[in-house]
């Protein structure tokens, strides 16, 4: 294997834990399965391609056009939600992710509906060194990782994501704790937006190319199944889950037509036999299997 | 003026009414008991003073405030907390961990998202500092998944008082237990600090009389009388309601 290629499976997955970190705070710790995290990651990416591409912003400017789109979109998530639990939280956001997919689909003059968007520039300059080669654009992605990955130990072990673990385990309790449940819940639907729509940012820049398909479910379920892959509730495992991923993605595709088949029945397992994932795995015999305790 | 008032407070679930028409006031300071037999809408009473479930009609006043639109979460700012009848805990969460969440809940604290929980060296000295009234300091980490029944009983408890609570709700902190842990809860029950005003739910009759100056004997939804405990342990509508019929944990008086 080349260095190139390893830099361009590593960035891939170095997005793909962005994107999986994020979700997690909402799946792992306020305890609600996002299904429409490629509404916001793709969301990003189009704001990149279409600031670029059709505007002809700097890359600087398309990146923060990004963000916005991400933060729209979170507190269009965040206020959709509000109220939404268990299977009515996976069914509006899985809703609110196919009107965006279905929005990019259909709205050619700006997105170029089925075709997408070529031609997002790569930013040439870089800052110490060039981001336009593979290699240099892994470096900065694992830059932006990295630190997110950092934030996300931050805000799980601060006082208001101890409180997300206990809406997650209790709202009742919470609630009459003097908690207010609905804006802990709002704030990780936001925060996993900003993270997914960091994810989104960086694959416009590295793919150069936006289409349809970036909107598509298929990303959303990817997203999930990396944070139980890698374990949800642990800062690292969305980050394991996700090298797990984009590597058997590769290995198999590389090996037989029939891979996805062959990923889940991997996830299958993954569940059975291993439901803390892969992080739950490093962590076997130290931590216990907590079960709920009479509710 | 009372610390409690409650006006004609009524909930209906559609057809039934599970509280008719309850007036109750509770001064500061007072510790009462409210009896009365399964199904007698005592824990509903206890979510609509709580703000968990929203009354159908009539008004509650809490610290001279009209609280009855108010959510239980900005109620429980006010200085309201209650325990359930059935364990309602964390169970990801240690010991340690529940009576933080409880006491950092009062303050601003609770919007930090940037400094990890354990550097709050004030929010884990004042967990500590219960959990070694509560004689818990041993199983500071403990999952509360492995603590024994009585334990979560009294974590119940001890995550209640922490804040020093206005009002404290108690729905049945004995249930379930066994009379050597009954005796022990009852002791913590006794012993909490004086100041805070409690409300107790109590089916261990004797223990519930002994408790309280105060009892109030609800039947289907309504209160049926106030009095004394001796006034309580006396009337024949009680003995008839309560007191007469086979209710869990009820001995002859």
């Amino acid at each position: 294997m080349s260095v190139l290629y390893l830099a361009q499976i590593g960035t891939l997955a170095l997005i793909q834990t962005l994107l999986a970190t994020g979700l997690n705070l909402v799946m792992g710790y306020a305890g609600r399965v996002s299904f429409g995290q490629a509404a916001i990651f793709g969301g990003a990416a189009y704001g990149v391609a279409i600031a670029t591409v059709r505007f002809g912003m700097t890359p600087l400017a398309a990146a923060a056009v990004g963000m916005a789109v991400a933060l729209g979109l979170g507190l269009l998530f965040a206020v959709a939600t509000l109220r939404a639990r268990g299977v009515y939280f996976l069914l509006t956001t899985l809703a609110l992710g196919q009107v965006v997919w279905g929005l990019a689909y259909r709205w050619v003059s700006l997105t170029g509906g089925d075709n997408g968007l070529p031609g997002v520039p790569r930013p040439g300059g870089g800052i110490v060194w060039s981001f336009a080669d593979d290699r240099g654009f892994f470096l900065l992605a694992l830059i932006v990782c990295a630190a997110g990955v950092g934030l996300m130990y931050l805000l799980t072990e601060s006082p208001a994501g101890y409180a997300l673990r206990g809406v997650r385990d209790s709202e009742s309790r919470m609630r009459t704790l003097g908690y207010n449940v609905e804006l802990y819940h709002a704030s990780a639907v936001v925060i996993a937006a900003l993270y997914a729509g960091a994810a989104g940012v960086l694959y416009a820049f590295y793919n150069g190319f936006v289409s349809p398909q970036d909107l598509h479910v298929s990303v959303s379920a990817d997203a999930v199944l990396t944070v139980i892959l890698g374990g949800s509730g642990t800062v690292l495992g969305p980050a394991l889950g996700a090298v797990a991923m984009v590597l058997l993605e590769n290995w198999l595709s590389s090996v037989t037509s029939r891979w996805s088949l062959i990923l889940g029945v991997l996830y299958i397992l993954v569940v059975l036999y291993a439901p803390r994932g892969l992080a739950g795995l490093r962590l076997k015999g130290a931590a216990r299997r907590v079960s709920p305790a009479g509710r | 003026m009372p610390i409690l008032q409650l006006q004609g407070v009524s909930r209906r679930f559609g057809g039934l009414t599970a509280v008719n028409r309850v007036d109750l006031e509770v001064e500061r300071g007072e510790r009462m008991t409210i009896l009365g037999p399964n199904g007698a809408g005592k824990t509903t009473l206890f979510h609509l003073i709580s703000g968990e479930v929203p009354v159908s009609s009539g008004r509650i006043v809490f610290r001279g405030r009209d609280v009855t639109r108010l959510g239980a979460h900005r109620r429980a700012a006010l200085g309201l907390r209650r325990t359930y009848q059935i364990t309602n805990l964390f169970p990801s969460l240690t010991v340690l961990q529940h009576l933080q969440l409880a006491w950092q809940s009062l303050s601003g604290a609770k919007y930090q998202w940037l400094r990890p929980l354990r550097k709050y060296g004030d929010i884990t000295a004042r967990a500590m500092a219960v959990l070694e009234q509560f004689g818990m300091d041993d199983r500071r980490d403990v999952p509360v998944a492995d603590l024994s029944y009585g334990e979560q009983r009294e974590l119940e408890i001890a995550m209640a008082v922490v804040g020093q609570p206005e009002l404290l709700l108690l729905d049945e902190p004995l249930a379930g237990l066994s009379p050597a842990e009954s005796g022990r809860v009852m002791e913590i029950v006794n012993g909490i600090a004086d100041g805070i005003t409690v409300i107790l739910i109590e089916h261990d009759v004797e223990a519930a009389l002994r408790f309280a100056r105060r009892v109030t004997v609800m039947h289907q939804g309504a209160v049926v009388m106030q009095g004394t405990p001796d006034e309580v342990r006396s009337d024949p509508r009680v003995q008839e309601i309560y007191l007469g019929q086979d209710a869990a944990g009820a001995r002859p008086v």
